[in-house]
């Protein structure tokens, strides 16, 4: 459906699996012999039973969490789920069973002909047979995450003494509260397809953010200002510091390391001075968004209606259907945004959410256009879906949160390309009269064919005259799709251009979690509405 | 299947007790079977089950506590696990805030199990399913829909003589049913405790109804409107603000409870006279586990054993209770109430269609979508109406209009009531149908 509200609290995410030793987490994995074994086991399996097709997963999933609040370690969670999942089509509809902890042969092909009952019983209750785009088979091959530094092999107290750290400098700088987590996840997949795909995957994930919270006890207001932080393709060297890395002015935001200390002194002291800032005047502004914040935006407002299983109705009753419909991209001039928007998936780059070298359904992954100079260009589409938009492959983009869910058509990186032209954010601020510049994601909401949002932020600063003119606060805008993206008037250029994004994207029922990254420069919205948000009670 | 009774979970749970060697022990053993169907375009897409039994081992040593789960429930495995949880506890460090475990606990009788639900299988699962796609088929709609049911158990213990145990069960269905030219949109959600109360086709023609009903929508002005909201819609703004009931954050000055120069509003009026607001894990219509605290819902895992009490939190429009963690009630020597696993809210006796009689002018809402936090101080949200916004005058639904993009408080919304009609079950709470006066629609959507 969009985002969960996942706040600070995240270690409550049931599902991820049994708590472990952390010992655990830095073991190696099965042996991929065996995991061929295994492999084969089910896809003989499934074939003798009468499957068409089938893809085994067996995947091990790690994660660590420290969560801590001022001066409090308040839990330290260690996680690993093992276990193999096997999808079949046998008389042309799915079928899939999972089990946990299979180690044998005799396991993983009883969970194959299981799958394959399944999909027998189904078939009396679907339409129409699946037909799946051809795809070649690549043999034994593996991919891992180019990342430096295993945020597993990195002491807990490491990172303890580091969120201790951060904590006493909020702490410090005038924070009243200040809870800070470091979220680590390590995805070891392996599947085998039966068109003799043999694929073995190393995939790191890392996330450190804060919530500082600043009382003004004589109003009784509180303000609070979220870590700048993005959620990273990377290993622990997303948290070495850089200079290179970081982006000045306003406030400092950072690229591919950073500075957590750093940033979380600057949180308390702005929170502070949230207290005390101008509330926004209601009306039409120019927006000069950052790439911490653009991301969400690109996310709610292009990345979902352009997921072609919502465009077809089949996330109607949850997640809700687009207004970007097949009749608009067979135009072939259906005018997304203005000729300045292009906007690219990828499953490839680097550093990225959601780069892998082989999506779930194995098939190579690669980049396409979705918006080329304005206009809609194309879908997300996996093996079962290609068809539907004439396309003679997959784009690569089937994912699975686990070995025990099936696997479906998932967000790849949705970014909006880099300006061409050399633009600065400085030059960019100096053309804008009457603007807001906002750093940083906050609220965020949209509706279930993705026609209107409304979305907040952590920073808002004035611009007047191409000056900046101070900080605002309880600020809002509210737009439409299409007009927001038509309204697009200048792109920095790539120089800015930055990760941003989330772990926690939820589609489906029961609903799934993915994690995808979004990129961006700074980038110039003309006339948008802003709405002021303060309420009395 | 991985139901277990009391009395085979507590066999389980006093052995891995026995093999215990730190300061202090619990053992939370939970189990269960969960079912699905979904359908999409007219035609089911996935449907499956699955079981699970899980033990977990807290150990702890001095305010040093480690956690290892297990799903595997020989001896050797046992206590392999319980030797695990210990050694986490050594390396863990220190919780300044670890609070002792519990000793045995009084509990409520109360039954959220039926035998009916535990019953269900793949075949009722595809019967739901067929009476709700098939009159949709019948007259040209297309339904997208999912029905989950699960049948649970819940058992806790520990080294102080705690005890606890639940079984439960649930279902939840929705039907989103839309017309083949795509400009109508209807909806229905229903979830029940025992699955014969449950009809899939009456929700399902509810939701055809609202579909036909809602083609050729009217644009009206974006406002303030006086609004009916119907439980579907209200449910998430008010469980939004029982969330927000925690007595450390309004203590903190960081919640809507908290008071202008420290201090929280409890026994302020902060609402309408009328709205009272409780819990009460008894309540035959949202049975609840008897236990809970710390989580676990209507399956009462996850959590300390503290039992769950009728409690009125909301009394005449007066804050009456809020709810702790048992750290900081003991700091702030208040009851330490856990947060509730549902909640009730008065009503009146009035049927939906009675508000909708009643009302000169307004906007009747299905349902609310996509919701967030825009100010936790002032409980802000915002989001969107969804399948079914009609318009009524003097007493009637004239036409169907365009959704709106909302920005309102349930705290304001509560307090321009203007009425309110008889609760109804709706995600495990009871809820009236609400009659608000000045609900703020900031924005139009073109969304159907």
């Amino acid at each position: 459906m969009g985002l969960s509200a996942a706040g600070i609290l995240l270690p409550t995410i049931p599902g991820l699996g049994r708590s472990v030793d952390p010992g655990v987490l830095l073991e190696a994995g099965m042996d991929v012999a065996v995991k061929k074994r295994l492999a084969d086991a089910a896809l003989n399996a499934a074939k003798a039973k009468g499957a068409t097709y089938t893809d085994v997963r067996i995947g091990r999933y790690l994660n660590q969490f420290v969560v801590t609040r001022e001066d409090k370690v308040q839990n330290i969670a260690n996680t690993e789920s093992y276990g193999v999942g096997v999808r079949v089509i046998a008389n042309g509809c799915w079928g899939f069973a999972a089990l946990v902890d299979a180690k044998n042969e005799a396991d993983v092909a009883r969970a194959a002909e299981e799958a394959v009952a399944i999909a027998k019983a189904n078939s009396r209750l679907i339409k129409q047979p699946v037909q799946l785009a051809p795809q070649q088979g690549y043999g034994e091959v593996s991919w891992k995450a180019p990342i430096k530094q295993n945020a597993f092999e990195v002491p807990i107290k490491e990172k303890v003494d580091l969120l201790l750290g951060v904590n006493a400098a909020a702490m410090k700088n005038g924070a009243n509260y200040v809870n800070s987590v470091l979220f680590m996840v390590n995805e070891q997949k392996y599947i085998a397809t039966s068109d003799g795909t043999y694929a073995d995957q190393d995939i790191h994930r890392i996330w450190p953010i804060f919530n500082v919270t600043c009382i003004d006890p004589k109003s009784g207001k509180f303000e609070t200002r979220n870590a700048l932080s993005a959620p990273s393709g990377m290993g622990y060297d997303y948290l070495q510091v850089n200079p290179a890395d970081k982006v000045t002015g306003v406030t400092t935001r950072y690229n591919k390391g950073y500075d957590m200390l750093e940033d979380v002194t600057a949180a308390a002291q702005q929170a502070k001075q949230k207290l005390s800032a101008k509330s926004v005047e209601a009306g039409k502004y120019d927006l000069v968004l950052d790439p911490s914040h653009l991301w969400l935006t690109i996310h709610e407002s292009v990345g979902h209606p352009l997921e072609l299983d919502r465009v077809l109705g089949y996330e109607a009753n949850f997640a809700g259907t687009s207004f970007a419909t097949l009749d608009k991209w067979q135009s072939k001039n259906f005018q997304y945004g203005s000729k300045l928007v292009n906007f690219v998936a990828d499953k490839q780059q680097v550093g990225s959410l959601g780069a892998v070298g082989y999506d779930d359904e194995g098939v190579k992954t690669k980049q396409w256009d979705l918006v080329r100079d304005g206009i809609l260009v194309n879908y997300q589409a996996i093996r079962d879906q290609a068809a539907i938009i004439g396309e003679k492959a997959s784009h690569g983009c089937c994912y699975a949160d686990s070995w025990s869910t099936v696997q479906f058509q998932r967000m790849p990186n949705v970014s909006l390309s880099a300006g061409k032209t050399p633009l600065s954010v400085a030059d960019m601020i100096k053309d804008v009269k009457k603007g807001i510049y906002i750093v940083g994601d906050g609220s965020f909401s949209i509706d279930q064919q993705r026609y209107n949002f409304q979305f907040g932020g952590q920073l808002f600063y004035e611009i007047k005259d191409g000056q900046i003119a101070g900080m605002l606060k309880d600020v809002a805008y509210q737009s439409n799709t299409q007009e927001f993206w038509n309204s697009c008037a200048a792109i920095c250029d790539e120089r800015d251009y930055r990760l941003g994004g989330s772990f926690f994207d939820g589609k489906g029922q029961p609903s799934q979690s993915s994690a995808v990254s979004h990129g961006s420069a700074t980038t110039r919205f003309n006339g948008v509405n802003v709405i002021n948000t303060a309420r009395k009670i | 299947m991985a139901i277990l009774t009391k009395e085979e979970a507590k066999k389980i749970i006093d052995k891995v007790l026995s093999y215990a060697k730190a300061d202090e022990t619990a053992v939370s053993l939970s189990g269960g079977r969960t079912g699905n169907i979904r359908y999409a375009r007219n035609s089911v897409s996935t449907s499956g089950e699955s079981n699970n039994l899980a033990l977990a081992v807290t150990s702890v040593f001095g305010k040093r506590s480690g956690t290892a789960t297990i799903n595997e429930f020989d001896d050797a495995s046992l206590e392999k696990t319980v030797r695990r949880a210990e050694e986490i506890a050594k390396l863990a460090p220190e919780n300044p805030e670890y609070m002792p475990m519990l000793g045995p606990q009084t509990y409520l009788n109360t039954n959220p199990y039926s035998e009916n639900t535990a019953k269900i299988d793949p075949e009722y699962r595809a019967k739901a399913a067929f009476d709700s796609l098939d009159p949709c088929r019948k007259k040209n709609l297309t339904a997208a829909g999912y029905l989950e049911d699960t049948t649970g158990f819940s058992a806790l213990g520990n080294s102080k003589g705690l005890v606890a145990y639940n079984r439960a069960t649930s279902v939840d269905f929705t039907i989103t049913v839309r017309t083949a030219d795509g400009l109508g949109s209807g909806y229905a959600i229903r979830d029940v405790t025992d699955v014969s109360k449950l009809n899939t086709k009456e929700a399902t023609e509810i939701a055809m109804q609202k579909a036909l009903a809602s083609v050729t929508a009217k644009a009206l002005e974006p406002g303030k409107y006086t609004v009916i909201l119907e439980p579907a819609a209200s449910v998430d703004l008010l469980q939004n603000m029982m969330g927000s009931m925690d007595g450390r954050n309004a203590d903190e000055g960081r919640s809507f409870l908290s008071k202008k120069g420290g201090g929280t509003r409890l026994g302020e009026k902060l609402f309408d006279e009328r709205v009272t607001i409780y819990s009460d894990p008894t309540n035959p219509d949202i049975p609840t586990s008897a236990f809970g605290g710390g989580g676990g819902g209507r399956f009462g895992g996850g959590a300390d054993g503290r039992p769950q009490e009728k409690i009125t939190w909301v009394d005449k429009g007066v804050v009456k209770n809020m709810y702790y963690s048992r750290f900081w009630a003991a700091k702030k020597g208040v009851p330490a109430t856990p947060p509730p696993a549902a909640f009730i809210m008065a009503g009146g006796n009035q049927s939906l269609l009675d508000l909708i009689k009643s009302t000169e002018k307004g906007i009747l809402v299905t349902r609310l979508w996509y919701i967030r936090a825009v100010d936790p101080q002032t409980l802000l949200y915002t989001g969107l109406t969804r399948d079914g916004t009609f318009y009524i005058e003097n007493g009637q639904i004239k036409f169907p209009v365009k959704n709106f993009r909302f920005n309102e408080s349930p705290v304001i919304m509560l307090n321009n009531l203007e009425a309110m009609g008889k609760p109804v079950r709706i995600g495990g709470n009871l809820i009236p149908p609400l009659k608000i006066r000045d609900f703020t629609f900031s924005s139009l959507s073109d969304a159907v």
